[in-house]
């Protein structure tokens, strides 16, 4: 990508792209957040708790200013509430390995690990972007996606190089998830536009530093890399799993039945 | 009277009145920490005047921090309290906070509220802000509110929590 000054390849994309690809990255935020949201209340410690809250909060932080990003280029006034409230799962661009269900604490640290570390990848290559306001909610979350990578990575290694029990559970997870993985860096026909006006990053380039760090927690963790599956995830072009649609049937309830409420 | 106390600030064009906006500002708590002000947090970015309206850019310190907002209506409440009329508050994301524009009195501030303020180096040991040891063990990076992390002191035992370096 060109630095961030040359802003005449931004006016070249068409808005609807530039809000689609927008979308992607807000939606995988909010989702991501909503399912760390879930354990709120349940996690086996406070101090986890606390910190999955925490986490959730950036998620959701960074969503809101995503959300509001893409709400002014779609430019019909739908903000954050109605972007995030009023779409139904069809309309959801995220990523599919977000809205995997949390299953046991294992599982949702290795959905949250492998997310981290793309996240890390993605904010730190839109802080380049050629969209100065992309750039710059990059740039933000790009700090604090460096602290929640810390921690996914921390428990990873301890609960795959804990005990025979944690580390089936950590292994089996990784083992279900990772299929997921592949949609993350294969570009379609949006990723390669956005890519093209140095707007978004090309997504293939972003693999091997991302599978760098991924294998190096893994071998700290004594956990075994699963084999490379191609699979034809498309969260981020509206198909989902079936699972998107149940998690947005309780996150959405309340503002679709008193629509406008406040409190 | 109130009409009074709103007209004066007309005659006070250009620095005089920033001055007085700044020092409003240095009111303006953290509704989380409320021993520091906003200006001692470093998260005013400018005071300026866009016609007659004041404007107050400001920059969040975590994006879901939840305290944000308050701030945002808190300032606006402190500056139309103080005559100064209604201002705007102002989201300034670029270049995002760092733990550095922390002021020297907001981390005298913190010490003293039993928060070890954010290390100046990355290596820096965390001190206990009631013992003043340097024997502390990190509970969870993940403390009672974005910024902080949870500590424990393993010479007084005391827990305390630890202001983020970002």
């Amino acid at each position: 990508m060109t630095p961030a000054s040359s802003g005449s390849a931004v006016t070249l994309a068409p808005a609807g792209s530039r809000f689609r690809h927008v979308l992607r990255l807000a939606d995988t935020s909010l989702v991501l957040g909503q399912r760390l949201g879930e354990w709120v209340g349940h996690a086996p410690a406070l101090e986890e708790d606390l910190a999955l809250a925490n986490i959730a909060l950036d998620l959701i932080g960074q969503a809101r200013l995503l959300l509001t990003y893409a709400g002014e280029l779609e430019g019909r006034g739908r903000d954050e509430d109605a972007l995030a409230f009023l779409r139904d799962a069809p309309e959801f661009l995220n990523a599919s390995l977000a809205e995997q269900p949390n299953g046991d604490f294992g599982q949702s640290i290795v959905r949250q690990f492998l997310l981290d570390a793309w996240q890390r990848e993605m904010y730190e290559a839109l802080s380049r972007s050629t969209d100065a306001r992309l750039a710059e909610i990059a740039a933000k979350a790009l700090k604090e996606t460096r602290y929640h990578l810390r921690f996914s990575a921390g428990w990873l290694v301890r609960l795959g190089d804990g005990t025979a029990q944690s580390h089936a559970r950590v292994q089996k997870a990784l083992d279900a998830l990772w299929r997921f993985t592949d949609e993350l860096f294969v570009p379609d026909a949006l990723d390669e536009q956005m890519a093209a006006c140095g707007i978004g990053p090309d997504l293939a380039a972003l693999r091997p530093r991302w599978e760098r760090h991924i294998e190096a927690v893994l071998e700290e963790a004594t956990l075994e890399r699963p084999p490379a599956q191609r699979y034809p995830w498309h969260g981020k072009r509206g198909v989902h799993t079936e699972h998107l649609g149940h998690m947005l049937a309780q996150m959405q309830h309340l503002p679709r039945t008193f629509p406008g409420a406040t409190w | 009277m109130v009409t009074g106390t709103l007209a004066e600030p007309v005659r006070h064009r250009g620095l005089p009145m920033e001055e007085q906006v700044w020092s409003v500002l240095r009111s303006v708590m953290d509704p989380e920490i409320p021993v520091l002000s906003v200006v001692d947090l470093g998260i005013v970015r400018y005071v300026r005047r866009d016609g007659t309206r004041l404007r107050v850019g400001i920059t969040p310190t975590y994006s879901g921090c939840p305290a944000t907002e308050v701030i945002g209506r808190a300032i606006r409440d402190a500056l139309d309290r103080n005559g100064l009329g209604e201002a705007a508050v102002d989201t300034v994301l670029s270049p995002p906070w760092t733990s550095e524009w922390l002021s020297e009195e907001g981390r005298r501030k913190l010490r003293a509220f039993g928060i070890d303020p954010p290390a100046r180096q990355p290596a820096q040991p965390v001190t206990c802000p009631r013992c003043g040891r340097r024997n502390a063990e990190c509970i969870s990076e993940f403390g009672s509110t974005p910024c902080k992390a949870h500590y424990r002191c393993c010479d007084c035992l005391e827990p305390f929590d630890v202001f983020k370096c970002i």
